[in-house]
């Protein structure tokens, strides 16, 4: 989607991914695509611009330094400035039990990496869609694997 | 004593006084009258005597007299009566008719009355017997029945003148006549009792005797019958009446017996005669002995014994009976000692039987040979079969002294035919009689020989077969501990493939990472993102991408198997409608569809219900499946397809192709690991070989089958077949 450039109107994403490889590819193919991207390392990090940077949705890796996805997104969904928030895990852990983990810990979506930009794209549009910037987002869940 | 009385009575009575004439026969005649009166009115002899002594005293004054008389049977005289006379002279005074020096006893003899002058000298005392009239004169006077001159049976002693024998003639006959007759009855009297007796006795020895005797006349009458007699041939009227006919027919049996014709026919006084026994009815066998006994009196009469034979006839039977079972006995006896004679040749080792002196009475062949010098024997031979000889003698010596009834011993003879030494096993016992003498040894020899032999060579077998266990054993431990050994290897690789399935899963994420940003930024290279790329360069950039995916894809199936390996995939069961997973693995994989140009049907049943299984298995499975159909198909269709099985609660999905198809051989090894047919290194098709192999364990878990059918160059139908009711 070639959505308009303006900076003001961007639905702003935040990035969460301790692989800078993958902040970067994911940003550049987002702010391509007409986000807003702020990026943070890890769980503490990302608790942080979610509070100061108030975005639309927020991307989480689960296997983070410091504070794993699983915590940071329990600590998001318990904190009300952020509980409105977005959250689609993301993980390149196949594993059964995963996606259990992140649901209970109040993630909304759940994509498992590899994730091409332009999947993750449609998924993060879904996932605003039915949850357009208001804090009731929760029941709205679906889980999207990609690539077989 | 009558002497004082008559002296009390004889008055004027002096001795040798003249007796009364008869000038007084009257007076006379009243007097005899008196004694016969007297004499009638007694029964005793004595008193008889005494009386008539008393009255002769009164008559004619003989103040002393004796009577003596022949008692019954008797060889001497008896004083019965004595008048006058001091009693202790006269009690004994007894005269033997013996004694035919006796004058006494010759005037009885001649019967003549004899006068004994009065004694003056020894002389004179020497010519008369010695009475109680001592020395004065007496006169003898013999008395008996007159004119029966045997019967002279008492002697009258008076004392007196001599004239006076003459005048008392009249006394003497009536006196003898009186004690004759008194005599003669009690003699009478004697033998009746006697006879009594007799017959009494004669009636108890018949009736002791236990064989039937009688006594009958030639009809069979019976005239004498001893009391088992009279068992047999009696009975009174109060009997039964059955003894009353056995007694009848027993009287029928004897008189025909007794006939005079039958004892004339028979001639012989011995028969058997059969009799019934009246008491129980039995039959009782008797023999008959019969003696004809002539009785000019009674006539006539045939003297009957009995004997029972029954008893007798049995007991000869028995015995005949016994002889023939001895006879039989015997027979079998030599018959046995036969068999056993032939037993005893027959048996190979030797067997000597031994009296009990140790003379040998029995040997059979093989002893033979040890112990007897066969003709022409050598020198040689001779001494071994003595030597042989004495060792058996002074075994059998041994044996014989000794209390034992059995014994064992070793003997070592020496073989006679080549005179090598020969140990045999001497086995004796004593065969003794019922008494315990013993009567015989019997001994059997056992050739010890080849036992000897056997047991050396059983030791060596015995050596080896040690060895060989031990060798076993020693095997067998190894053996223990060899497996001991693949247990622990075996856990150590259940340990290492549990690290491997842990390990593979953490590699496949860290595969992820970076190609998850190949993937991306090719996938934005190639959407010009970065601006429009020169053909060859989008070329290049697109293998790039078709060879992450295949590099991914590789990751993920080897993830899935070792998933499935770890048992780190567990089942989720859930119900769902079968159309909506294929529409669903038709709906992603529609690019391919379409770029394939293949025609992809879809067929269901309309019988089909929902299914209650693993979804997500399921749709792997087919997704799986419709991928091998679309990549190994190059033109026609592909017809997805679901149904019911008739009878069994599975459901059957089928993808069938027209594809390259699969040569009968290969059918099953594609099921196998990392199995692609063409494993060239510049192979037509991709993928990594893991798929079918993933399908056919998630098949199992589910509980299903995963099976194929297929036609070289024809195409290829794989067929999953699941329990409606998946696993719980």
């Amino acid at each position: 989607m070639k959505a308009t450039k303006k900076k003001a109107n961007r639905p702003r994403v935040l990035l969460v991914d301790d692989y800078s490889d993958a902040r970067e590819m994911y940003g550049e193919y987002l702010e391509y695509s007409g986000y807003d991207v702020i990026e943070a390392a890890n769980g503490i990090e990302a608790l942080q611009r979610a509070v100061d940077d108030k975005p639309d949705i927020i991307l989480m890796d689960l296997s983070l330094p410091v504070m794993d996805g699983w915590e940071a997104t329990r600590r998001l969904k318990a904190d009300e400035r952020t509980a409105g928030i977005p959250v689609v895990a993301l993980t390149g852990h196949a594993l059964a039990g995963i996606s259990d983990g992140a649901r209970e810990a109040g993630c909304d979506s759940f994509v498992t990496k590899p994730c091409l930009p332009e999947d993750l794209v449609l998924e993060i549009k879904r996932v605003l869609k039915s949850a357009p910037s208001s804090p009731v987002v929760r029941r709205s869940r679906t889980y999207v694997k990609t690539i077989g | 004593m009558r002497l004082p009385e008559a002296k009390r009575n004889g008055e004027a009575a002096h001795p040798g006084s003249r007796l009364p004439v008869s000038g007084a026969s009257v007076d006379i005649n009243r007097r005899r009258l008196r004694l016969l009166e007297g004499l009638l009115s007694r029964t005793d002899t004595a008193d008889c005597a005494q009386l008539a002594l008393s009255w002769l005293a009164e008559e004619f004054h003989i103040d002393r007299s004796l009577c003596l008389v022949r008692p019954l049977r008797d060889q001497s005289l008896a004083t019965i009566a004595a008048h006058g006379l001091p009693s202790t002279a006269t009690s004994t005074f007894a005269i033997s008719l013996d004694d035919w020096s006796n004058p006494l006893v010759t005037a009885l003899n001649n019967k003549r009355s004899n006068f004994f002058p009065a004694a003056h000298s020894s002389g004179d005392r020497r010519r008369r017997p010695s009475t109680p009239f001592e020395d004065s004169a007496f006169h003898v006077i013999p008395f008996g029945v007159s004119g029966l001159s045997a019967d002279m049976f008492g002697l009258l002693l008076v004392a007196g003148v001599p004239a006076l024998a003459g005048e008392l003639d009249w006394y003497t006959n009536v006196l003898g006549q009186k004690l004759h007759e008194m005599l003669r009855q009690e003699m009478l009297n004697e033998g009746d009792r006697r006879q009594e007796r007799e017959r009494t006795l004669l009636y108890s020895i018949i009736n002791a005797v236990t064989d039937p005797i009688l006594l009958t006349d030639t009809e069979g009458r019976l005239f004498i019958a001893n009391a088992r007699a009279l068992t047999l041939f009696t009975a009174s009227e109060e009997e039964s009446e059955g003894r009353r006919s056995a007694v009848r027919m027993n009287n029928m049996l004897l008189s025909s017996a007794l006939s005079s014709k039958a004892l004339e026919e028979t001639g012989a006084a011995r028969r058997e005669l059969l009799l019934v026994n009246p008491v129980d009815g039995s039959d009782l066998l008797f023999e008959l002995l019969s003696t004809v006994a002539g009785d000019p009196r009674h006539g006539t009469g045939v003297v009957s014994i009995l004997r029972n034979v029954t008893d007798l006839r049995r007991a000869s039977e028995e015995i005949e009976e016994n002889y023939r079972k001895l006879r039989v006995a015997e027979v079998q006896a030599r018959a046995e000692s036969d068999r056993l004679n032939l037993i005893i040749d027959s048996v190979a080792d030797p067997i000597v039987v031994t009296d009990a002196a140790g003379a040998t009475s029995l040997m059979n062949e093989p002893a033979e040979r040890l112990f007897t010098t066969p003709p022409r024997a050598s020198a040689f031979e001779q001494r071994w079969v003595q030597t042989n000889d004495a060792h058996f003698s002074s075994f059998i010596a041994g044996m014989l002294v000794s209390a034992d009834t059995r014994r064992v011993g070793e003997i070592g003879l020496i073989d006679p035919t080549s005179g090598e030494a020969m140990p045999v096993e001497a086995i004796a016992g004593k065969i003794l009689s019922e008494h315990g003498e013993l009567t015989a040894v019997v001994t059997i020899l056992h050739d010890r020989r080849e036992a000897i032999e056997k047991a050396k060579l059983y030791e060596q077998l015995k050596q080896a077969s040690d060895l060989l266990e031990r060798k076993v054993q020693t095997a067998t431990a190894d053996i223990v501990q060899q497996n001991e050994l693949l247990r622990r290897q075996a856990i150590a690789l259940e340990q290492a493939s549990a690290l491997k399935s842990q390990f593979l899963a953490n590699m496949s994420h860290e595969f992820r990472t970076p190609l998850n940003a190949i993937l991306g930024y090719t996938s934005m290279l190639l959407k010009g993102i970065a601006g429009p790329l020169a053909p060859p360069v989008e070329r290049q950039i697109s293998r790039v991408e078709s060879n992450g995916r295949h590099l991914l894809t590789i990751i993920s199936e080897i993830l899935d198997i070792s998933r499935i390996e770890a048992g780190r995939m567990p089942l989720q069961l859930s119900t769902f409608r079968i159309a909506d997973v294929i529409s669903e693995v038709r709906a992603e994989l529609e690019p391919i569809i379409l770029r394939s140009k293949l025609t992809v049907t879809v067929s269901l049943d309309k019988r089909l219900r929902p299914v209650r299984t693993d979804r997500q298995k399921l749709k792997q499975i087919l997704l799986n499946l419709l991928t091998n159909a679309l990549k190994f198909t190059h033109h026609g269709s592909i017809t997805i397809s679901a149904r019911r099985v008739r009878g069994e609660r599975t459901v059957a999905i089928s993808v069938a192709d027209t594809g390259i198809g699969i040569a009968p051989a290969d059918q099953e090894r594609i099921f196998e690991d990392f199995r692609q047919l063409d494993n060239s290194p510049t192979r037509a098709y991709g993928g990594t070989g893991l798929g079918l192999s993933i399908c056919r364990r998630l098949a199992q878990m589910v509980n299903g089958r995963l099976t194929v059918e297929s036609q070289l160059r024809k195409g290829s139908m794989f067929t999953l077949t699941l329990p409606v009711q998946g696993r719980r």
